[in-house]
């Protein structure tokens, strides 16, 4: 069964994102590693700081879209990455969330994929 | 399987009422093991019942009821699976052993000794943290307690369709997200575990033993389940110190039933409790276990907080309690955990040992604390204490203020008549 994990940050915690408090990249690197090396990861990717998305949003479907700089603005919480692993069970899944680097300080989502 | 001779002997209404309390839990909980599949497990359940009573009162009752149902049980699940395409992928995605789907022919007559008890991986399974702790108790109760689904709603004081609803998004969950109902391998997950399914037991009983005589019967009876529970628990971890300080505490505070009530149904406070009324043998067993449960190494706060409830029991009146006991085992549960109504309760012991002067002032530190502020109880302690000191004005108010917050009628009564005591 395939989980994502979502690396949540939130824009007022210092130890997200590129700061000395917060997990490094080669922290990152190695995790992605031991998934690899277990065998169980199946995607995933990691995006850039939040500033640097747009968003567009339509109230109905008929509406015109509305564009905005950055994320959505009275959201703290954003997006890191997503990494997708394949797994037997919730608690395989709860264990790798509890190596991720992103959970410290942050927030791990982990959430089942939709099969359609 | 040979059918008992004496049919009259063991009626089979009355075997099926037991075993569906006592042992249609045990069953589920070996279906779901078998199948891993919670849906499959209660349907094949619910048929093995069916098929009991169509055929006992003509045949007479099994010898051993439970491994007939489990047997029948799992030729209807194995059916199901052979004609249901769905559930026969479901299975094989959940990887179950391919012995599960040999004839149940080749098993031969089971007996109740092959039906091991699985309830504990039921328990661990309903107490999973990605389950919400409302959605732990309501599976609880209905999977593990084997109460319908009317009987969950009537004791959690909520309308039948929306229990049923809160079981069905929490069976979706477990499914969709394939959460194990499983005793957690790993031993620091099971430790993180246990206290989880302490606690759910804990909240049953609170449930049960703040209902009032006005609330329906069966949230009375939620005691008794939660005490049910606590004793399967126990049993099924005798290393435990806490699963056997649990049921310890749940007995010696049961035990105070009988007195903690008037005959118009109005709460007595433990002071003016007639101590003769409370129940002994529950308080000897309670006692028993915990004094044996105290002095392991894993003791932590429901042994400590049994403890507290022991030095009530054993104190033959009132004025005979070691409060300074109480007082120090008040300073190990606050070791176990930041708390406010054990601060709380602290406080009170420190008034009853070094007087009230020194209590009230404990508990004024505490009024600040938001917990506290919505909490009846902590302005009743304070009206009390304000009434020995007599500082009446003080007192009035405090009890103005827990009749404000207090829920039942039966408690506003009590607070009223102790205004009325002091002329208000």
């Amino acid at each position: 069964m395939k989980y994502v994990l979502l690396l949540m940050g939130n824009l007022a915690d210092d130890r997200c994102g590129e700061t000395d408090e917060g997990p490094g990249p080669e922290e990152f690197i190695a995790f992605d590693e031991a998934l690899k090396e277990a065998g169980v990861l199946a995607g995933g990717f990691a995006l850039t700081d939040p500033e640097e998305g747009t968003s567009l949003s339509k109230a109905t479907s008929e509406a015109e879209p509305v564009i905005t700089a950055g994320p959505y603005a009275e959201s703290r919480e954003f997006v890191g990455g997503t990494i997708v692993i394949e797994v037997d069970s919730l608690d395989d899944a709860l264990a790798w969330a509890a190596k991720c680097p992103g959970a410290i300080g942050g927030r791990v989502e982990i959430r089942p994929l939709a099969e359609y | 399987m040979a059918p008992a001779a004496a049919h009259e002997e063991r009626p089979a209404d009355d075997v099926l009422a037991r075993v569906h309390r006592e042992e249609h839990s045990r069953l589920l909980a070996a279906l779901v093991r078998r199948f891993g599949d919670l849906d499959l497990a209660e349907d094949a359940a619910q048929e093995a019942m069916e098929s009991a009573l169509r055929s006992w009162p003509e045949q007479g009752v099994p010898q051993q009821p439970l491994a007939w149902l489990t047997t029948v049980a799992r030729r209807a699940a194995l059916d199901r699976v052979r004609h249901d395409q769905t559930a026969a992928r479901r299975l094989a995605e959940l990887h179950v052993r391919e012995e599960a789907t040999a004839p149940p022919a080749d098993e031969g007559p089971l007996t109740t000794e092959d039906v091991p008890d699985e309830r504990l991986a039921m328990l661990m399974g309903c107490c999973h943290p990605a389950i919400a702790p409302a959605d732990r108790i309501a599976l609880m109760l209905r999977f593990v307690g084997a109460l319908t689904s009317a009987e969950v709603a009537q004791a959690l004081l909520l309308a039948t369709p929306t229990l049923q609803a809160r079981i069905t998004r929490a069976k979706q969950r477990i499914a969709a997200h394939r959460i194990p109902l499983t005793v957690p391998t790993d031993p620091a997950e099971r430790e993180r575990r246990l206290p989880l399914v302490l606690t759910a037991i804990s909240l049953i009983f609170t449930e049960g033993y703040s209902a009032t005589s006005g609330d329906a019967p069966i949230r009375r009876e939620l005691s008794a389940e939660a005490i049910r529970l606590a004793r399967i628990t126990r049993q099924l971890l005798p290393a435990s110190a806490e699963a056997q300080g649990l049921l310890a505490l749940l007995l010696l505070s049961d035990a105070r039933s009988p007195a903690r009530e008037d005959a118009e149904g109005i709460p007595v406070p433990l002071e003016d409790q007639d101590r003769s009324r409370w129940d002994a043998g529950s308080i000897a067993e309670g006692l028993a276990l915990v004094e044996e449960a105290a002095a392991r190494p894993d003791a932590g706060s429901f042994t400590v907080q049994a403890a507290i409830a022991a030095v009530h029991a054993e104190a033959p009146r009132f004025e005979d309690t070691d409060w300074a006991q109480v007082v120090a085992l008040y300073d190990l549960l606050l070791t176990h955990g930041e708390d406010p109504v054990v601060r709380m309760n602290r406080a009170i012991a420190v008034g009853r040992t070094r007087g009230p002067a020194e209590g009230l002032a404990l508990l004024e530190q505490l009024a600040a604390e938001p917990e506290l502020a919505r909490h009846h109880p902590f302005h009743i302690s304070l009206a009390l204490l304000r009434e020995q000191l007599g500082r009446t004005d003080g007192a009035v108010a405090a009890w103005r203020r827990a009749l404000d917050l207090a829920g039942g009628i039966a408690e506003q009564r009590f607070i009223r008549r102790r205004l009325a005591r002091l002329g208000e």
